[in-house]
């Protein structure tokens, strides 16, 4: 009866290992888009650069529910940009977990932004002058001193984003919908044990995964920000 | 080796509009803090965009703005050793040591690792972190990191002026060596007169982003017309020597400037080499008899060929010793106790402690 209770059925180790490769795509995915943004809002000088700052924070502020219906408008089947995707290279998001993907994606972006935005900003821009008269272009500059420099800032800012794609829900539902092996992933998963009678114990079983998984997840980026720090004291 | 530089800058309201040209050795870059000096280094080094400027290093054109030129830092190949060390903190001292090695495109730098590693004594620290040096370490480090990128010319910025005197009386002969023994020309940036007295060939003067003066060392740090701007405290005369045979007192080193003969305290380097001679004109007493029962070793005969106006109670009194022109500041009151007038034969009284080199 104890066993029983803790055993997982496969329709919940579907939920889970669909949650951890959707919250894994969008982390890696985001990553180079949150590092090119990131660079961009913290060095660039530029007209309408506020208007980016706001665009990319929009989905921290707005309920989820309308980003995800934004998506749905925009990358749906017959959305511009979903019906052009499905055309050229073939990607189609609504109602599969790539789509799940995209909106814990962009749920997850402004936080990695911050993360690495703040990180840039701390970098000391003399060591980058003095790698340039050293005879490292632009980009080996980028390469061999300020990426190992924000190396704890991105991992913090990769930790936040999975952490988000974790805990998704409202934009992905409105999305994707809910639909088990596809697109439901661990939080909605609870919210559908909730919904049944008698899905309390499957609701509770997946709470603690889901409360290990973030446990993990948080113990894994101190762990590796902690390294990075310790090769990055100041000189 | 021949560079030109001209350019103008503004940045608010202090404007900096030089030209000068250097012909290889070290070329000072002299002048009070906030003079524009590093403006000008960082114009060169690219650093900076100025508003105009023309910049070549022999046949190669660094920057003309009339002709839309700019060449970008990584590309001019000039090492830079700034006033902090700038370390890179995430790289060991070896990978910062050869974090240039990577550019400089040419196979034979491997060959000079070793030279650079043993002319600046930072074998034992190889394999440390840039956290674990003290100040002079982490400046020879950055000094090397610039000689290893393989550079066409070495600009420095005050390299010695965010360390202690300890630690520049560590470093001083470093550069020294690295003057004599290697042929990349130098532009050094000080306000220190015995730096630059020990150090350049040529001394640029910077005043409020202007040139007031150039020419060889010796005769650009004695000028008179320069004394505000190289301050009270170290105001005298640069005299050129080289080291004689040590004599029987194996303590002192002597030094020999044309047929005068200076007794300093010993110093490490070999017989034969040339050393300049910073002589503060405070630290130079005159008499008009021989003096003696003195215990400072130097005294000089000469005969007074100029006597300064009166600043501040006190007048500089130029002695001609044998061809050399040492400067003495004295109190108008003793110059007129003494009956000091131009053409009248004098001893000059030296301390050899004063002249430390």
């Amino acid at each position: 009866m104890h066993l029983d209770w803790l055993a997982l059925s496969d329709a919940e180790w579907t939920a889970i290992r669909l949650s951890l490769r959707v919250s894994s795509v969008a982390m890696l995915v985001s990553l180079p888009f949150g590092i090119m943004v990131a660079m961009l809002l913290a060095r660039g000088r530029f007209w309408g650069k506020s208007i980016v700052n706001g665009l990319v924070h929009l989905p921290l502020i707005l309920p989820p529910v309308v980003t995800g219906y934004l998506l749905l408008i925009f990358f749906g089947r017959r959305g511009p940009i979903g019906s052009f995707l499905e055309e050229t290279i073939g990607l189609v998001f609504s109602f599969r977990w790539t789509g799940a993907a995209l909106a814990c994606a962009i749920m997850g972006f402004p936080l990695m932004v911050r993360s690495i935005r703040l990180s840039i900003e701390a970098v000391d821009r003399k060591l980058e002058q003095a790698a340039s008269t050293l005879g490292a272009g632009p980009i080996w500059v980028f390469l061999t001193i300020t990426l190992p420099l924000i190396i704890p800032g991105v991992i913090a800012g990769m930790i936040l984003a999975f952490a988000k794609a974790m805990g998704e829900f409202g934009a992905t539902i409105t999305f994707v919908s809910n639909i088990p092996g596809e697109t439901q992933t661990l939080s909605a998963a609870i919210y559908t044990f909730t919904q049944v009678p008698g899905g309390d114990a499957g609701a509770m079983r997946l709470t603690i995964v889901s409360i290990v998984i973030s446990m993990a997840a948080l113990m894994v980026s101190e762990l590796l920000a902690g390294l990075a720090a310790r090769r990055v004291e100041r000189a | 080796m021949m560079l030109e530089v001209e350019t103008r800058h503004r940045l608010g309201g202090f404007s900096v509009d030089a030209a000068f040209s250097s012909e290889g050795g070290v070329t000072a870059l002299f002048g009070r803090s906030g003079s524009g000096k590093t403006t000008l280094i960082n114009i060169i080094a690219g650093l900076l965009r100025p508003d105009s400027a023309r910049i070549l290093l022999d046949d190669d054109i660094i920057v003309d703005s009339a002709q839309g030129i700019f060449m970008s830092p990584h590309r001019r190949r000039f090492g830079y050793v700034f006033q902090e060390p700038r370390l890179f903190p995430h790289l060991s001292v070896r990978r910062n040591l050869t974090y240039g090695r990577w550019f400089a495109g040419r196979k034979d730098v491997g060959q000079s690792f070793d030279r650079i590693i043993d002319l600046l004594g930072v074998e034992p620290l190889l394999e440390r972190s840039p956290a674990n040096l003290s100040g002079g370490e982490k400046q020879r480090i950055a000094i090397g990191r610039a000689l290893l990128s393989n550079p066409r010319l070495l600009l420095m910025d005050e390299p010695l002026a965010a360390l202690d005197d300890a630690r520049k009386a560590e470093i001083l002969p470093y550069l020294e060596r690295l003057r004599d023994e290697t042929r990349i020309p130098i532009v050094y940036v000080s306000h220190s007169v015995s730096e630059v007295a020990r150090l350049a060939n040529r001394v640029i003067a910077i005043e409020n982003g202007r040139v007031t003066a150039s020419g060889d060392a010796a005769s650009i740090l004695s000028l008179s017309s320069l004394s505000p701007m190289i301050g009270k405290r170290e105001a005298g005369a640069v005299i050129d020597g080289i080291i004689e045979a040590d004599d029987d007192e194996p303590r002192l080193t002597v030094i020999r400037a044309r047929n005068t003969l200076f007794r300093v305290p010993k110093i490490p380097h070999p017989t034969g080499n040339a050393l300049r001679l910073h002589i503060a004109a405070r630290d130079v007493m005159l008499a008009t008899r021989r003096p003696e029962d003195l215990s400072a070793l130097n005294i000089i005969a000469g005969t007074i060929v100029d006597i300064g106006s009166e600043a501040e109670g006190a007048i500089d009194v130029r002695v001609d010793c044998g061809g050399n022109i040492i400067v003495s500041r004295i109190t108008v009151f003793s110059g007129e106790r003494l009956g000091l007038t131009i053409g009248k034969p004098v001893h000059l009284v030296i301390k050899s402690v004063a002249l430390d080199p």
